[in-house]
């Protein structure tokens, strides 16, 4: 039981952070294009689910799996995206993702004056913050390589 | 545990096969007085609800019927232009009913083929090696389950509730008794 990598992602699009712990493959594009298409991919699966969707929807898009990872998926009302590639036996873990964004985001880059919001976080304190957060979660376990 | 709805998407990305089955989806009739005070707009041919949610009309609800008549996109089944004819205090009171608005066949099509990109993407932007596409999409509401046979056809499917693998092997086994795509 892994994470794999974490993004977060800002209302316009551009990516706030990325970091990765266990990463096998790397995705044959920069850097710079793979934050675009997950972007874009978290964009059109939101609008999708919007038309599909038999009912009104409060949460909307949760979670997708494909045979390999799982990618969570939670979004803030100020429309902060964060989104968590972690390997098939994690549970749902949304409510990992709220406390990142409230004990993390909100307490870190939010508080800080000197973070000018919109552009990609610089603090080394959050990195670290961070880094020992999700190490130290239940369901992260650093595999053998 | 219920089945919304069935899709059978060929290797290209083009729909060829849908199946509904419904549940009734929430539906609310209310009579107004003029003013309305519910703002309305237009949004893909449709007459949509933008502001104003109250008892149950909800935000992204479409205008479905007007005095016990279906509407016909953003005019009325007479012709006349929605809009134009709320405007129009001589019109009221008026029994409005709104609901979320049912697909069109257009835009299943284009639904279906951008699942088919997602789902390529999903498999592209993936951590590990040798992943799969989206296999299962979970939202608050429903679960969209996803099996991709070795020819390249895709059955999504829509389901409440619970988890449903065997439907999926059921319907990938019908799927092979028709003519091959």
């Amino acid at each position: 039981m892994t994470v794999h990598n974490l993004y977060i992602f800002d209302r316009n699009g551009s990516c706030l952070h990325y970091s990765e712990w266990n990463r096998k493959k790397q995705a044959g594009i920069s850097k710079e294009e793979e934050f675009k298409l997950m972007y874009g991919m978290l964009f059109s699966i939101r609008s999708f689910i919007s038309k599909m969707s038999p009912l009104d929807m409060k949460d909307g898009f949760l979670a997708f799996q494909t045979s390999r990872y799982k990618l969570h998926y939670y979004e803030t009302p100020t429309g902060i995206k964060l989104v968590m590639n972690t390997d098939l036996g994690v549970p749902n873990c949304r409510d990992t993702l709220q406390q990142i964004y409230s004990t993390l985001y909100v307490e870190y880059i939010v508080k800080n004056p000197l973070c000018v919001l919109g552009e990609s976080l610089q603090s080394d304190l959050f990195h670290s913050k961070l880094d020992s957060f999700i190490r130290a979660l239940p369901f992260f376990s650093v595999r053998a390589a | 545990m219920a089945i919304f709805s069935v899709y059978v998407v060929n290797k290209a990305g083009g729909l060829i096969y849908q199946y509904d089955n419904y549940v009734p989806r929430a539906e609310v009739e209310k009579t107004f007085s003029f003013p309305l005070d519910l703002v309305l707009k237009i949004y893909d041919e449709k007459l949509v609800v933008s502001f104003g949610q109250r008892d149950g009309i909800r935000v992204g609800h479409a205008v479905l019927s007007i005095n016990g008549v279906d509407v016909n996109g953003k005019y009325t089944a007479e012709g006349k232009e929605i809009l134009e004819y709320l405007k129009d205090p001589a019109n009221y009171p008026v029994s409005i009913r709104f609901g979320r608005p049912r697909l069109t066949s257009n835009e299943k099509l284009m639904l279906a083929s951008m699942f088919h990109s997602l789902f390529a993407i999903g498999s592209q932007l993936s951590p590990e090696v040798g992943s799969s596409g989206i296999e299962m999409l979970e939202t608050d509401v429903f679960k969209l389950h996803c099996f991709q046979t070795l020819t390249g056809l895709f059955f999504p499917l829509i389901l409440f509730d619970q988890n449903l693998k065997s439907a999926l092997e059921i319907a990938e086994k019908a799927g092979a008794f028709g003519p091959g795509s």
